[in-house]
Parts: structure tokens; sequence; C-alpha cells
């Protein structure tokens, strides 16, 4: 499905140092093998570091959770220093191609009326103050979900005094989503994964 | 001194002119024809900065630089923005990363809220701890009849941060004014150094949707420095991906528009459309925004005989497909009556203000760097340049309409004629204290990335200029006399960019 210069989840060669996918730009320059295989999501961020070749997906929420927003989940997007790639490919999930409120998850207007909110971007200093507003605005429980390289770790721009290095630092995170920018279906995969929808 | 695009100079042989000597010179220079094409500063050893104007002469595609110094201890100068409201943006810039001030300056406000470029006090006391706006009021009409709008910086859908203030009297806009700032990642101080393979990266995330345009003026930049001539075909390509860039916005521009007038099958249609060139991107690059194609000497992705021809093959039925969709959007008088005479702008204004891109052709503004500073693959290859006589949605509509069509037929010309040999060649180490230029036309209009290096061939001084730095302030002025409802239409018109313009 996926073209075969498409590169995904990496492979690890032997015992190599390891590999922190929550801060890789997936280049074809980096010295990275890369898969084809889109499936990275990660509900902890230790899992998201490689050392070998073992793989853990993100797993569901709580039991709790799942019945509040296993059929409904309503989400708002804040971008945060994002380059407009991963917006981009989050506002592709709308589109029919993949119809994603099928799957019971939109994008909202208000926090007021959002389980929980994605973001994209390094989180800069003149965005963290709306961020903030944002998950205070969300009513209890909420999830929190960090999409793209720079909303995990500050990405390309962790060294720059203006941005963070992660949305972990700010708040806390119920699902990461690498990637520059993570593909539509990297994206999908993880929402459904944290939904209990798919556990392969 | 003139200079065309790709070039580069040693900064010493940039003609240093008295303060206001260089003011008049950019002001006549204007009056005779040019435009701005760019304005910023470097810092220099003794402490004060030195500032470069870049002035384009469209039809001779040429560029003029000529720069002055502004001493450390008087960091000021007589504003060009009240003779030349194209440099409104520019100097506020200026002012913002330098600490200079255009004295008489209509609207000295900060563009994205940082310290300082070199440690100075900065001219807004509190610019960088202080959330957006600090302490600096907006633009007001004052009446018991008139209400304030506030929008942003989070908005309602999947889109970039950016605050909007309206002024209303009743539905009717009488002044909008753009803050942003919400995006600065400090772009400009992190392309400074010697890293070329980090540079690179950096250039693609300037603004995602333009990863090909920005990565393409970055490695020219780097390549016209080192004296590094890229083997044609790696130029075919780079050509190839960013007209797929373009192809893959405008058409998501378009179907942007359709939704925001309502008229949902065209939205739904081009919605889609638009991932078939993302993913042609995608089996081109491995990335569907380009990103990993571009770096300092070609390019690191070949296009064989077999995957020319498979691309040629779906370019033909995008092509009818985008035929048969724009016909059904360009034929409805309700979406006409929706495009037509909304938010226009005056060929005039476009050209005072400086409008590049689509947005300007859609004023008959004949502004298109492929045609005017060909470089590259455009040298040997054309594309006939889309204009407008609207101002309006319509016009703006109407242009990326003409420039998809265009582009695909440039697309299945150079791809059934892709030239032969290798795509890559290890640039050698760049010239010290020198000055490069590149200039590119994104989807969104014209990119300019100028470099310059320290003594040892490193970057000191890195400018980035989006086409959106020059056309955020066109869609304030499209708002005027409109009604506040059509907002979303006229932002979509434009699509500009945040992050891009914020750096």
């Amino acid at each position: 499905m996926l073209p075969s210069r498409y590169r995904g989840r990496p492979m690890i060669a032997g015992q190599g140092s390891p590999l922190d996918l929550g801060q890789i730009t997936f280049a074809p320059d980096d010295g990275i093998q890369y898969s084809n295989d889109f499936r990275l999501s990660a509900a902890k961020r230790r899992d998201l570091v490689l050392k070998n070749n073992e793989t853990v997906l993100a797993c569901a929420l709580n039991d709790q959770m799942r019945q509040l927003f296993g059929r409904s989940l309503k989400l708002r997007q804040v971008s945060a220093g994002g380059c407009n790639a991963c917006e981009a490919d989050l506002n592709v999930l709308n589109t029919v191609v993949f119809d994603l409120s099928r799957f019971g998850i939109q994008f909202v207007a208000s926090p007021r009326h959002a389980d929980g909110m994605i973001v994209t971007g390094p989180i800069v200093r003149n965005m963290r103050e709306a961020l903030l507003k944002t998950y205070e605005a969300m009513p209890e429980p909420k999830i929190v979900i960090a999409s793209g390289a720079c909303a995990i770790s500050g990405g390309l721009f962790a060294e720059s005094p203006e941005a963070s290095k992660g949305l972990e630092t700010i708040v806390p995170v119920d699902l990461y989503i690498p990637g520059c920018p993570p593909h539509p279906l990297t994206i999908l995969d993880g929402l459904l994964r944290l939904l209990g929808r798919i556990k392969r | 001194m003139k200079l065309f695009n790709g070039a580069n100079i040693v900064l010493s042989e940039i003609p240093v002119l008295g303060v206001q000597l260089f003011r008049e010179k950019i002001i006549s220079q204007c009056q005779e024809g040019a435009r701005l094409v760019n304005f910023f500063g470097h810092e220099e050893v003794d402490g004060g900065v030195r500032l470069f104007a870049f002035l384009g002469w469209d039809e001779d595609s040429e560029i003029t630089v000529f720069s002055t110094r502004i001493l450390a201890d008087h960091p000021q100068y007589e504003s060009l923005t009240k003779d030349l409201i194209q440099a409104h943006w520019f100097e506020r810039e200026v002012a913002e990363q330098w600490a200079i001030i255009p004295e008489g300056h209509p609207w000295l406000k900060p563009l994205r809220y940082h310290a300082n470029y070199r440690g100075k006090a900065d001219i807004w006391p509190d610019v960088s701890s202080r959330p957006i706006p600090g302490s600096y009021s907006f633009y007001a009409v004052e009446s018991p009849e008139v209400h304030e709008v506030g929008v942003g910086p989070v908005h309602a859908g999947i889109i970039e941060p950016g605050h909007f203030r309206f002024q209303c009297h009743g539905e009717e806009v009488m002044h909008l004014e753009i803050q942003l700032g919400y995006q600065h990642r400090g772009l400009e101080l992190l392309m400074r150094g010697r890293d070329f393979k980090r540079s690179a990266l950096l250039s693609e995330a300037i603004a995602g949707d333009t990863a090909v345009g920005h990565s393409i003026a970055h490695c020219e930049v780097v390549e016209s420095l080192s004296g590094c001539v890229i083997p044609p075909k790696a130029q075919a390509i780079r050509a190839v991906a960013l007209e797929l860039e373009r192809l893959s916005n405008h058409v998501g521009d378009l179907g942007a528009m359709s939704a925001d007038v309502g008229f949902l099958p065209t939205s739904a249609y081009f919605g889609r459309m638009r991932g078939d060139y993302l993913n042609l991107l995608l089996a081109l690059t491995g990335n569907r925004f380009g990103k990993g194609l571009c770096r300092p000497g070609g390019v690191l992705f070949d296009v064989d005989s077999q995957m020319a021809e498979e691309f040629c093959r779906k370019l033909k039925g995008y092509k009818k497909e985008f035929e048969d969709v724009s016909n059904l959007l360009f034929t409805k008088p309700s979406v006409l009556a929706r495009f037509e005479g909304v938010g226009a702008i005056s060929m005039e204004n476009a050209k005072k203000i400086g409008l590049v891109g689509p947005a300007g052709r859609a004023c008959r503004l004949e502004r298109d760097v492929r045609i005017d500073y060909s470089s590259g693959f455009w040298q040997f290859s054309h594309i006939p340049i889309s204009l407008a006589a609207t101002g309006d949605v319509f016009g703006r509509a109407l242009v990326r309409r003409q420039e998809v069509v265009r582009s695909l037929e440039f697309l299945l010309r150079i791809l059934s004629s892709l030239p032969q040999g290798g795509i890559f060649v290890k640039p050698p180490a760049l010239k010290p204290d020198s000055l490069a230029l590149s200039l590119v036309e994104g989807w969104r209009g014209e990119i300019m990335h100028v470099g310059i290096t320290d003594e040892n061939g490193g970057f000191a001084r890195y400018k980035i200029k989006d086409p959106s730095f020059h056309n955020w302030f066109g869609l304030s002025l499209a708002m005027r006399g409109q009604e506040i409802s059509d907002f979303p239409l006229c932002n979509k018109s434009f699509n500009l960019s945040y992050c891009g313009h914020d750096l």
C-alpha cells in the first residue's frame, strides 16, 4: 500500500545504540534503515526508545476512560510552533479517504467541547500560555496527544531557546505519535490503539 | 551592484552608502519600477549593524543590492515606510531583530515577540517576557456603534495560531489587524554555523507545506557559495517536486474555498485529489511533503524511466479529473456569486504593498520567479504566467486553476524527456565573507533566502523570506469594507503561512 521509499519504523541492526523515535525526523540521510511499517505510536515515552527490533505499540486507555471515549472522542487541535506539515496531515484524516468521523473521532472548535487535545509543534514560548489555557479549559477527565517529533521532544528545534523539549515537560501525555510529519495512517493507527479498537 | 538569481558576491564589494542616500536610493529605485524584495540587517564586528536592501527589477531579471551602516551608538534611521508602504513589515522586522528604530514608522509594533539578536535593550522592554500582544494595543476605532471581534491564537479548525482583531460596524469590517509571532521558533539563528546537513533539514521545516520550495532555495544558496554546479537531472527532479508541491496546495486550496462557500461536492473531490499529488511526492521522496529530497549538491532520489512513465500515466488521469471538477466549481452561479467581488484588492494597492505569488497575479501583477528570475530547470523549460484582473477571491481561485493546468502540462513535458546522468555531486567548502541569494517561486509566491558567510565559510547570518511576509498585509487590506462572515473565505483564498512568517 505504501510506496517502497516510504520511511516507517526503523530497523535496528545488532547491538547498536538506542534509537529514539521521538527525536528522529525520518530523513533519508540520517544513517538509519527504515522499514515500510507505519505503526509507530506509543503510550509511554520510554517505549519510543528502540533498543532492538522489539515493538511496543500504544495500548488502550483504562476501562473507565474507554467507556467514556471509546465510541466518541472529541479532540481540540493546538498547533504550537508546528511547520504545518503535521497539521496538514491531521486535516487529511477529515477527507473522504480516511473519513475519521466514522470511528467516532472528531476535531472540535472549542476546548469546552473537547475530551482531549492533540498538539503539534515544539511548544514555542509564544504559544505556551495559549496551550495551557486550552488544557485548563477542557473538562476532566482529558487526554493529551503529542503528534510529530517536535511535539514529542522539540524535534529539530529542541536546541532553540524559543522551543520546549517536548509536550511532556508541560502537561502529562497519553499518546505519542512519531514522524516528521507522521503519515495519516500512523496517526489513525495511534488513535485507534488508544481507544482499544486495534490490538495487534 | 547588480546580481542575478543564484549569484554570490564578496561582502566588501557590496556598496556602502550613507544612511540618507541609502534611503533615497531605495525610494527612487522603487519609483523607477523596482520593488523591495528584501531588507534586513547583519551585525558587524564593531557592534554596528549593516542594513542590506535588495531591489528587484523583474523585467531585467536583476536584483540590485546596496547597504548602509547603522552605528552602534546611534541605532536609528529615518523610516522608509512613510514614503514606501512595502517596507512596512521589513522595518518592523529590523527593529525587532536588531533594536534599531525606524524613526517616523507609522505602526511600529513587534512582529514576532522575541528578544533582539544582539543583546541590546529591546525597543519594546517586555517584548519577550509577556505573552502576545504584550502591552501594545491594537488599532481601534472608537465609537459606541463600533464593536471589536478578536479571534485566536488558537482557531476553530486545525490551523496554525495567529490573532485577528476586527473593528466592525455591524457586519462590516472597517479594519483588520493581524498579530502573528506565536509560531516563532528562532529559525534564522538556528541556521547559522557550518552544519549544512542540519540546515538542510531545518529549511524543510520553515514551512512544511513548502518544504520543497524552501529547501531548493537553501540548497541554491549553499551551492552558489561553494561553486557547486548540480547535474541537470537533479535540477529537473527538483522542478518536478516543486510543481507537485504547487499542485497539492493549489488543489487543496480550491477544495478549502469550496468548503467555505458551502459547495461540498468540489470540497470533497479536491480534498481527495490533493492527496494524489502528496502521494506522488511520497513515491518520489518517501515523504508526503517532499522532505528529504533536496540537499546541497543535488537530490537524494532518482526518477528512473519506469517511475517517470508511471507518473505521466497518473498525471494524465489527474488532469482530466481536475478539469472536470474545476468545471463543476467554476460554472455554478451560487459559487460565483460568493467568489466574485469579495475581498478585492486593486492593482495599484497590490503594487504599493508588494503582493507576490497568486495573490499578486490575481491583481494582474506580472510577478513569477519562474519567469522573471528563472534559475535551475526553469531556464530551459518554461511555464507561462497566469493572471487575473479582478484581485478578488474569484481572481485568486482562477489563477490557481490556471496554474494547476500549466504545472500539469509542464510536468508531463519534462517527465517524458528527463535529462540523463547523475543526481548528486558533493559541494566543496563555502567561500568566506560572501553573500549569496536565491529566489524560488513557491506555491504561495516568492521565496528568498540569503546566506552570509563568516571568515571560515560558515553562515554568520541567514535570512529567510517566505512569500507570506509580503502578503499578510494584503489579507488585512482585502477585508476592508467586507462582511466579517466573509473572512474565512478571504483567508482561504490567500492561505498564508504562519510559521513561514514567524520563522
